[in-house]
């Protein structure tokens, strides 16, 4: 995220940047659903609609929650680095159609709808750690509290003015600490709280449908272009330009490297494995983008996608279940982008802060460590706290026999697909002719 | 009579088909079917996790033939279906009792 001091020169209302950050806007909105179809071909056909709509239902209470006090919480007055507040947010009542965001070319409108978007994208990444078992309702909750007491502290935090991480000058480009290692620790979090699946290593719990798998990480990927390129809040110097190009660039990179571990390492180039990898990817480059140049964002990238790919097997090894590697990917993939900023970063990008290899010492790695491992112990500890809370009071997972027979049906009334011949969804057949009611008189009766 | 039962790689089946047409067979019953021999299915990788799916989709082919082109019918099948890889199938014939033509109620050889 940009630094939000106040260019003096800059005050007028861009049109250009509008449109951009809007679009960009629209663009990592997309990336919530998409995220929603790339864990639903994950999971079992019995749990795919929960799957979907763990993530979907996000978009329904971050959104409602960030119109009422979120955006103050996180982007309003701070108070001793650790929140924000600023009364005439509230509900945005107090917020002028041109009044400009804190120096730049855009109106706050813009930037809290771009804002938004991280906010209702990011509870969603944890859902699918979750895959199979819990609650709709404590599910619902647990968004609502987790983006109150987690989420909107930790964005100010690392993107308020006045935010600890922030005034360290930790760089978080677009989100690999407040978005995904904060995910990736909530989820690590609430699994030791909730336990695994029945049938953890047991049961073969392979992914229903690839290509959806496919496509939600096709979309993810299209989305996070606005989620990385918007982050710069404009586009006058080239930085959301450069960020682009390196989200494109690592990508590509992290995509390559999981799939040539794999294939020495278990024999095949999966497609699981390409979807993986580039999601390892993008989460990567998230925090280093702009900070990096094209050739550090392949280093990002492949150092990302073979760290990820090494990472998702200790779940087997550990023993906890991490259903579609919340943690394997987001939290080891946020912490390798994050800390490889402190040796890659340029000093030409984003800060005129260098790396390691560009001559700026270590300094700039310590910081990135204090701005990863607060977020992740901070996120870890409150998301178990609130999932011990919720367990305890209205429980979180649902009974043995749902969540065998399948949390859809369970939860939400309905099956994502109909294999049964006589509803037609599978049938092969004509459709069977509609039985004809036959009034009781006119029946022939065998005697 | 005789019940020659085949279950084969599905992607055989038309070869099959040709020749027992050739061969002068007026009908035949398929089946979608699976099972595994020898080679015990296949291993699927997910993220690095393992799966063995023992069970191979197959084709189920059955055929009545009369006692006297029994043994030269499975040749037949035999041949149309051999890939010489492992998984080929297996045929085998069983003695019928009787068959009856449902439409015109013929039965035994004429109902063939």
């Amino acid at each position: 995220m940009a630094p939000a001091i106040t260019l003096a020169a800059e005050t007028e209302l861009s049109a250009a940047n509008t449109g951009f950050m809007l679009i960009c806007s629209a663009l990592v909105m997309l990336m919530t659903p998409a995220l929603a179809f790339f864990y639903g071909g994950m999971v079992r056909v019995k749990s795919t609609l929960n799957m979907l709509m763990m993530s979907f239902i996000s978009l329904g209470i971050v959104t409602v929650l960030w119109v009422l006090y979120g955006f103050s919480l996180a982007f309003g007055t701070d108070s001793a680095g650790l929140i924000g507040w600023n009364s005439d947010w509230v509900g945005l009542s107090g917020i002028g159609l041109t009044e400009l965001w804190d120096g730049y070319t855009i109106p706050v409108f813009v930037f809290l709808v771009f804002q938004l978007m991280f906010a209702v994208l990011t509870p969603a990444l944890i859902s699918g750690a979750l895959a199979d078992r819990v609650k709709f309702t404590a599910w619902a909750l647990f968004v609502a509290l987790w983006a109150t007491v987690v989420y909107f502290p930790v964005a100010h935090w690392v993107w308020g003015a006045g935010g600890w991480a922030f005034e360290l000058g930790v760089i978080d480009f677009a989100g690999g600490t407040a978005v995904h290692i904060n995910a990736g620790a909530a989820a690590l979090g609430v699994i030791l709280v909730i336990g695994r699946r029945i049938g953890f290593k047991k049961d073969p719990m392979r992914p229903h449908s690839l290509p959806l798998v496919m496509l939600g990480a096709g979309l993810l990927w299209f989305g996070w272009f606005g989620f990385n390129a918007g982050s710069w809040l404009g586009n006058d110097d080239g930085v959301g330009a450069l960020m682009f190009v390196n989200t494109q660039v690592a990508t590509g990179a992290a995509m390559l490297a999981w799939l040539a571990y794999e294939k020495i390492r278990h024999g095949a180039f999966t497609t699981l494995g390409a979807a993986s990898g580039a999601v390892a990817g993008l989460v990567a480059i998230t925090p280093a983008g702009g900070a990096v140049s094209p050739l550090g964002a392949i280093a990002v990238g492949v150092v990302a996608g073979l760290l990820c790919a090494m990472a998702v097997g200790l779940k087997y090894r550990f023993g906890y279940d991490d259903s579609l590697d919340v943690i394997g990917v987001h939290l080891v993939g946020g912490i390798a982008g994050s800390l490889l900023v402190g040796f890659f970063a340029t000093g030409k990008g984003q800060s005129d802060v260098a790396g390691l290899f560009y001559g700026g010492g270590l300094d700039q790695f310590w910081k990135q460590c204090a701005g990863v491992f607060a977020v992740l112990a901070y996120s870890l500890v409150v998301s178990a706290v609130l999932a011990f809370l919720l367990d305890k009071t209205i429980g979180m997972r649902v009974s043995e026999d749902d969540e065998v027979a399948g949390i859809d049906q369970a939860e939400h009334a309905e099956t994502a697909y109909d294999f049964s011949g006589a509803g037609g969804g599978a049938a092969r057949t004509a459709a069977a002719p509609a039985p004809v009611a036959v009034p009781a008189e006119n029946r022939k009766v065998d005697a | 009579m005789k019940l020659i039962t085949a279950v084969v790689k599905p992607h055989r089946l038309d070869e099959i088909k040709e020749a027992l047409q050739a061969f002068g067979v007026h009908g035949l019953t398929v089946t979608e079917a699976s099972g595994y021999g020898r080679q015990r299915g296949h291993t699927e990788v997910y993220r690095g996790a393992e799966y063995t799916v023992d069970l191979v989709p197959k084709v189920r082919i059955e055929v009545l033939v009369e006692d006297d082109d029994a043994d030269q019918l499975i040749d037949v099948v035999v041949k149309a279906a051999r890939t010489g890889k492992i998984g080929d199938g297996k045929v085998w014939a069983v003695p019928v009792e009787t068959a009856v033509r449902v439409r015109t109620g013929e039965r035994g050889p004429d109902a063939l």
